[in-house]
């Protein structure tokens, strides 16, 4: 007793034993973080992915807030105020037929942007669908779904646009329609390419010892895992769309009056920009920074999801 | 490699033959035919022209007419000006395209390398960081906006270049780089992307201790090899320029063959968007054709031999 005491205050002087949680162990050991969250935090690093980021959520959030931040509506003339300049009445100045342009603006950020997400929406249905399938079953299946894959593939996107664009009539249902059937091909190949090589991996052969259908090792093991590339190329996609969307607009191919696409309002403003450049310039200006946005933010995504790719 | 080109051909037709087809079926499709106008045509010369054209024949005959007049080359008349044929208007707006395109291929290549090359090279440097600057605007800004833009301040403004219109070597400079414009910073970040790879090396340190002068191992050793992948994108940038000149002929008002294509469009001229439809198709598919050949002899360690 005695001497075990003494031996206790010998130590207690010297090295105290402490418990376990208080040796802060804990701080030197990461939690086990997931992908996504990973991903998330390098994201989070790249401060040209967060501007973007940052950006197309503004741009979202005056997509959606339209109605509520002007008092005017995007078809309302006001004819004994056509060309007007910027004011506080007018943000933007007036149209020639005297449209409120930031109006008109608020507006058009609708249907582009709708037309970004719906066609990177279509293309990442059809693509994951079809390559997923493609690349899963392989062999002949795969042989002769790739070669229509490549059919497509060896046609310039625009051509494919603008012919359907030309048989479906020009409306925003039809340019979603178009650029959906446009775009799905290049996902449908990444996926593809992504499922055959991960249908090789020992996670694979473990799924299928335990006995998961096919079905089930599909769409729970192997498409989760192409998720990555899909998401970065539907980030991608989003400009691409957006710019086409534009530029059938500007030939008279897109969304038709009163709605107004930014594509519409760029091409009406060419028609009077020798005298109010501005009204060109403001739609342009709107497209540009959306189509920056959103390469800002494809970029990084390709950076935090893919961190072999990284430079 | 001869089983690979034999294969490439055979896959090459069937995309023309698959395209021409869709495009055929897809504008016979179409509600309304192309003599439909605001003006009735009276049935009779409306019963003459459906002769003329063929329109009365069953839809096999005529798919089968038009093939075999695309075998020949012919690719019929244009609906809307009588005395043209689309083979006319290829001859005539082609060549135009061709050569801003060409500018425009030319000027990419020119300025894209070596800015990518450089930027490569000082990496995280005020000249890397401009080159990449100057690249996102080339590609975020649409071409149509920078062709305006363009137009607003060299033509109006400072009044140095013709704004539009066609003749000499002058209306070509604005025209050739707002084409050029996407294609320069894309290969910018090509060729910075792929040459960062390779100046990490190991045979460019071989290189350098040997004392080589660096501007050898820039070009010789380290450019033979970042330029690659730039070939590879050789092709699309074809198509994204022939393509791209749609608007900038339309803007420019340069009388190319995109002019007459987005003419045709609003015209609604059928046999026109058909006939240029295919001969893009037909052109870039052949140009994507020549590159991958070029890709083989430039690249020796591929043999198309082993892939499937």
């Amino acid at each position: 007793m005695k001497k075990k005491s003494r031996e206790d205050m010998n130590e207690k002087k010297l090295f105290t034993p402490i418990k376990k949680e208080e040796l802060g162990i804990k701080e030197f050991v990461r939690p086990p973080v997931g992908y996504w969250k990973d991903a998330w935090r390098r994201l989070k690093k790249n401060k040209l992915a967060m501007v973007g980021l940052v950006m197309i959520i503004l741009l979202l959030l005056f997509a959606i807030l339209a109605p509520l931040l002007s008092p005017y509506k995007y078809d309302q003339t006001e004819l004994t105020n056509c060309y007007a300049s910027m004011s506080k009445t007018h943000l933007f100045g007036t149209d020639a037929i005297g449209r409120d342009v930031f109006t008109r603006i608020a507006f058009g950020a609708r249907i582009s942007l709708a037309v970004g997400f719906v066609a990177a929406f279509i293309s990442f249905f059809i693509g994951v669908f079809y390559g997923g399938i493609s690349g899963f079953i392989g062999g002949k299946t795969d042989n002769i779904m790739m070669r229509i894959v490549d059919i497509f593939y060896s046609i310039p996107v625009l051509l494919i646009v603008i012919l359907l664009m030309v048989i479906l009539r020009p409306g925003l249902t039809n340019v979603f329609i178009a650029l959906g059937i446009a775009y799905w091909v290049g996902m449908a190949r990444i996926v593809r390419g992504q499922v055959l090589s991960l249908k090789e991996q020992e996670f694979t052969l473990a799924a299928r010892a335990l006995g998961a259908s096919k079905r089930r090792i599909l769409t729970k093991h192997l498409i989760p895992n192409t998720m990555g590339p899909i998401i970065i190329t539907a980030t991608l996609l989003i400009p691409n769309a957006i710019f086409f969307e534009a530029f059938l607009s500007f030939i008279g191919l897109g969304v038709s009056a009163p709605m107004a696409s930014w594509g519409v309002l760029a091409s009406d403003g060419v028609q009077g920009f020798r005298s109010h450049p501005g009204l060109l310039f403001i739609p342009a200006i709107f497209i540009s920074l959306t189509m920056l946005s959103f390469n800002f933010l494809g970029d990084g995504l390709r950076d935090a999801l893919d961190p072999r790719l990284r430079k | 490699m001869k089983k690979y080109i034999i294969n490439r051909i055979f896959s090459m037709i069937l995309v023309l033959v698959v395209v021409s087809s869709l495009t055929f079926f897809l504008a016979k499709a179409i509600p309304g035919g192309p003599f439909t106008k605001e003006k009735k045509v009276p049935d009779v010369i409306l019963q003459r022209l459906e002769e003329k054209y063929h329109f009365d024949d069953p839809l096999w005959k005529q798919y089968a007419f038009y093939m075999g007049n695309l075998m020949k080359g012919d690719l019929g008349p244009s609906f809307r000006y009588d005395a043209l044929t689309v083979n006319d208007i290829i001859r005539k707006g082609f060549p135009v395209s061709a050569t801003i395109g060409f500018l425009a291929v030319l000027l990419s290549i020119i300025l894209g390398l070596p800015a990518g090359i450089i930027s490569a090279y000082r990496q995280n440097f005020w000249q890397d960081n401009t080159v990449m600057f100057f690249s996102l605007i080339g590609i975020s800004v649409p071409s149509f906006i920078l062709a305006t833009v363009f137009m607003y301040f060299f033509g109006l403004k400072f009044k140095i270049l013709p704004i539009a219109g066609w003749g000499g070597f002058r209306y070509m400079i604005l025209p050739a780089i707002t084409l050029a414009a996407y294609p320069t910073a894309y290969i910018a970040r090509l060729t910075r992307s792929s040459m960062l790879d390779v100046l990490s090396q190991d045979y460019i340190k071989t290189a350098r201790s040997k004392g080589i002068s660096e501007f050898r191992v820039i070009t010789m050793h380290a450019l033979k090899n970042a330029i690659l992948p730039v070939v590879t994108y050789m092709g699309p940038m074809i198509a994204a320029i022939f393509t791209g000149s749609f608007i900038i002929e339309r803007l420019f008002f340069i009388p190319g063959l995109g002019k007459y294509y987005v003419t045709a469009i609003y015209d609604r001229d059928y046999t026109v968007i058909l006939g240029t439809t295919i001969f893009y198709a037909f052109f870039l598919v052949t140009a994507n054709f020549i590159v991958d050949i070029l890709y083989a002899f430039l690249d020796p360690r591929i043999t198309y031999e082993e892939k499937k």
